[in-house]
């Protein structure tokens, strides 16, 4: 009995366990520690929780261009948080252009219109740069050995990134103001800043319809169909090609008009936006299972809700300083942890180890 | 995949409308504007004009190769040549559209680099219509002069292109080193006839003289080959002569051969692809800064000297590689990526925070770390440092070389080409994994602990993951696994960018564009490992049977 235990817990799987069980204990410590103190009111929990989900939607609709493609191709494409910073970075130049028509302050119709004309932009921008990555620089390479592509994405995405400083500038661009989005709404009996509910809701819709898309279209089932077995799926008579190509567009659009509702949140944009929600994006799609839609999408949300409250409820309670220094640490951490423990995510099967 | 014969016309229309692609961009990011106003050839040609020309020379070269090549051989020349002139032309319309444009409305509320100076060097200087013209007829004449060369005999053809190469290669390092102007015209046309003259002979007499060399007796070939190399060594040796500025250019590059040395083992030899590099460097640098400067005084006042320093710091790079490596034992390709790149961050971000500020200075970095002295020798300035540099340099490519065909390397080479079959073979998977890691992030750590002591200074803010990425430039373009490929990528993507200042703004760009064009035409890199690049090539050969 103790022999077979000892065949099966090998030196490095102890010495990771026990280094979860720390981290366990320092999390659950720290949380006891600041709830302990309460200098905190239910109302500014409730709103770090509000502004974790506007997050997460937005992390959850870049997650699942992770997804998709990397259950098509097994790949990580890399350069996924340039195609999401290169929509809202175009849209900014329509939308100062649309500021200045005077389309911003003239009540809801010509808001509204103006916002949809900057989304349908920034959408398209980035399903075109999506559908470009494919076609020039992953498409040759399908066959190529695993690190190749993985490559590939990598100069792609630092290509992009100083094409779009080279063109555009390294300054940040502030969108414009938006009357009608000022001040907060009453709903439920909490106050919520106008621009994350419409996030919220908007982010709710497209993911949503994409669910639907996913399960319910012609399309959407040959794309799962190509991401279990593509030769199979050839056989079928779907076209392979067409099939990826539309991954990339979908998972583009949906890049596209997550950085969309990124610039109503943060008001601005500049040409390395992309690298932290990218890198963030991609471990709320792990966190789900990667491959799986329905995943990416909780991961998403779990991931912003948990990056908002982390620094106030754990490291608060541990007496480190400025504890929202270490916000953008806490994905990474999450990430490793999961490879580590759960590496299927929370509903995929197990593929970190996988070969692909 | 080319079998089927292509109709020359289209082909140069495409490669027209590419090049007219790629030329624009270049315009637009500035990359030309704000390369002019060096000379390559004063006073008449500048670097800007020359990125332009070499743009049309590149994608003329690719349309008449792919036209020939999809003929069979069978194309007239005068169709090339006109194809070529197409081509060109193609390119030139693109500009044209951009001058008009630009000079009928402002750009430059989007396009910050759409500017005046870039319009009128794009028409030569001359007014909007003349200049116009003159571009487009620029275009038509390049591009055939270009197919012209390209279809002369082999020996005349590699002749002119040797020599006009030699141009841009010896007025770039002239001028690097003589404030900004490049090589004279009749400078340039000595280059010329000599570079054109040199190689004619070469190519005429060349093939008897290495006969010759092949032909000799062993222990002269051997006298031969260790003259060679002592030859190379005293060039190696004497560069810091060339003045500080450039002795700071190479002490850059020989930390980025060491770093690449490291991470040459880890992803060339063990093919474990680390975006995390930068956590040993950066290990490094900060135990070589806490354990020296007067500045840090919780280690009980305890400062030692830079050689005392220096095996500690290496010390912590190989544990920090060992503890992160333990975690990504079990993960293959891209999610070690991520994680290791999530390493990385986190060092970065933690050094950043107020949380350790006591311990390691927070974003006020440390500052004060002391130069390396033997005795009475004091390695100050970068002309000295770089013997240290280099040292290290040499070791570090000692190990890799004697590692590389050991036990231990061709284990790491099995493990890079099937995992499941090398653990079948009876490699130890932990054991060799984590070696790997521990041999990079050594040679990181030693990498970190010269550049504190090269800057005297550091801060968290120089350890972000771009370093990792140039890194991984550097011997991906020099070619993975190969011990040389690291020195050329490094002289190329360190040191060349540092002596054109003007480029440093577009390094990255630069780098991407090459990591995407080496891994779709060349994977193996420019100076490749025999056997790497037999790996890369199998698919193909597999597919063609």
């Amino acid at each position: 009995m103790l022999q077979r235990l000892r065949r099966r817990v090998s030196g490095t799987m102890l010495f990771m366990w026990l280094i979860g069980l720390a981290i366990l204990a320092v999390v659950v410590y720290g949380t006891i520690a600041t709830l302990a103190t309460s200098d905190y009111t239910g109302r500014q929990w409730v709103d770090l929780i509000i502004y974790g989900v506007a997050q997460g939607g937005i992390y959850a609709l870049i997650a699942l261009g992770y997804t998709l493609v990397y259950g098509i191709l097994r790949m990580i494409n890399f350069a996924h948080s340039e195609v999401f910073m290169a929509g809202p970075f175009i849209g900014y130049f329509v939308a100062s252009a649309l500021n200045q028509a005077g389309y911003f302050d003239r009540g809801w119709g010509f808001t509204i219109l103006g916002l949809l004309i900057v989304l349908l932009v920034a959408i398209t921008v980035s399903l075109v740069i999506a559908v470009l990555l494919e076609r020039i620089a992953y498409r040759p390479l399908r066959r190529a050995p695993r690190l190749v592509p993985l490559i590939t994405a990598i100069g792609a995405s630092y290509f992009l990134q100083y094409t779009f400083l080279g063109l555009f500038g390294s300054n940040v661009k502030g969108y414009p103001d938006i009357d009608v989005l000022k001040g907060t709404w009453r709903i439920l009996g909490a106050d919520i800043l106008k621009p994350q509910a419409v996030v919220i809701v908007a982010a709710v819709v497209i993911l949503g319809v994409l669910y639907v898309f996913a399960r319910l279209t012609k399309t959407g089932k040959a794309m799962q169909a190509v991401s279990e077995d593509k030769d199979a799926a050839a056989l079928m008579g779907i076209d392979v090609d067409r099939i990826i190509v539309i991954t990339f567009m979908v998972g583009g659009a949906l890049a596209g008009a997550a950085g969309f509702f990124y610039a109503l949140l943060f008001r601005q944009v500049k040409f390395d936006m992309g690298f932290f929600p990218g890198i963030k994006a991609f471990t709320a799609a792990v966190l789900g299972g990667i491959g799986n839609t329905v995943g990416a999408m909780l991961g998403g949300m779990f991931l912003g809700i948990a990056e908002s409250l982390f620094p106030t409820l754990v490291l608060n309670g541990l007496g480190i300083p400025a504890p929202y220094q270490l916000k953008d640490a806490l994905a990474f951490i999450l990430l490793v942890l999961i490879l580590i423990f759960r590496p299927t995510g929370i509903l995929g099967e197990r593929l970190a180890a996988k070969k692909a | 995949m080319e079998a089927k014969p292509r109709q020359a016309l289209p082909l140069a229309i495409r490669f027209g409308l590419l090049g007219g692609i790629v030329t624009l961009l270049m315009c637009l990011i500035g990359i030309v504007e704000s390369s002019n106003s060096r000379a390559m050839i004063y006073p008449i040609l500048s670097l800007g004009q020359t990125l332009v020309l070499l743009a049309y020379v590149l994608f003329v070269t690719f349309a008449v190769r792919r036209m020939a090549a999809g003929s069979g051989g069978t194309i007239p020349r005068l169709r090339l040549i006109a194809g070529g002139a197409v081509t060109g032309l193609l390119i030139s319309a693109f500009l044209t559209v951009l001058v008009l444009f630009g000079t009928w409305i402002d750009l430059r509320s989007v396009f910050l680099r759409a500017t005046p100076t870039l319009f009128n060097l794009l028409t030569l200087g001359l007014p909007l219509i003349p200049g116009v013209i003159a571009l487009l007829g620029l275009g038509i004449v390049l591009g055939a002069l270009v197919a012209g060369i390209l279809v002369l005999p082999d020996r005349l053809r590699r002749a002119l292109v040797l020599g006009l190469g030699l141009i841009p290669a010896l007025s770039i390092l002239a001028s690097a080193f003589f404030a900004q102007r490049g090589l004279t015209l009749l400078s340039a046309v000595i280059v010329f006839v000599l570079g054109a003259a040199g190689s004619y002979v070469w190519s005429t007499f060349g093939g008897g003289v290495r006969q010759r060399i092949a032909g000799l007796s062993p222990r002269r070939r051997r006298a031969y080959n260790i003259s060679r190399l002592s030859l190379v060594a005293l060039v190696v040796l004497l560069l810091p002569l060339a003045g500080s500025y450039p002795s700071q250019v190479l002490d850059l590059v020989g930390l980025y051969v060491l770093l690449g040395l490291g991470l040459n083992i880890v992803v060339g030899f063990a093919g474990l692809l680390d975006l995390g590099y930068v956590a040993f460097f950066a290990l490094g640098a900060y135990t070589m800064g806490v354990l020296t400067s007067p500045e840090i005084g919780w280690l009980g006042g305890i400062h030692l000297s830079f050689w005392g320093a220096l095996p500690f710091a290496v010390l912590v790079g190989v544990l920090a590689g060992v503890i992160l490596g333990i975690p990504v034992l079990g993960m293959r390709g891209d999610y070690l990526a991520i994680v290791t790149l999530g390493f990385g961050e986190i060092i970065r971000i933690v050094a950043l925070s107020d949380w350790l500020k006591p311990f390691i200075g927070g974003s006020n970095g440390i500052t004060r770390i002391p130069r390396p002295v033997i005795g009475p020798l004091a390695f100050e300035g970068p002309g000295s440092l770089y013997y240290v540099i280099l040292a290290g340099c040499l070791i570090a490519a000692f190990v890799a070389i004697r590692v590389k065909d050991s036990r231990l390397g061709r284990a790491w080479m099995a493990l890079r080409e099937d995992e499941d079959v090398a653990q079948a073979m009876g490699i130890d998977l932990v054991r060799t994994k984590l070696l790997a890691f521990a041999a990079g992030a050594g040679f990181s750590g030693l990498s970190g602990a010269l550049f504190g002591t090269m800057i005297g200074s550091i801060y968290p803010h120089s350890f972000t993951l771009l370093i990792s990425i140039n890194v991984l430039a550097v011997i991906i373009v020099g070619g993975m696994g190969s011990i040389p490929g690291v020195v050329i990528g490094a002289v190329a993507l360190v040191g060349l960018p540092e002596l054109l200042r003007e480029f440093a703004e577009y390094r990255l760009l630069v780098f991407g564009a090459a990591l995407v064009l080496m891994m779709l035409t060349r994977p193996e890199g420019l100076v490749p490992e025999a056997r790497r690049k037999l790996e890369l090539h199998e698919a193909e050969a597999g597919a063609g049977e």
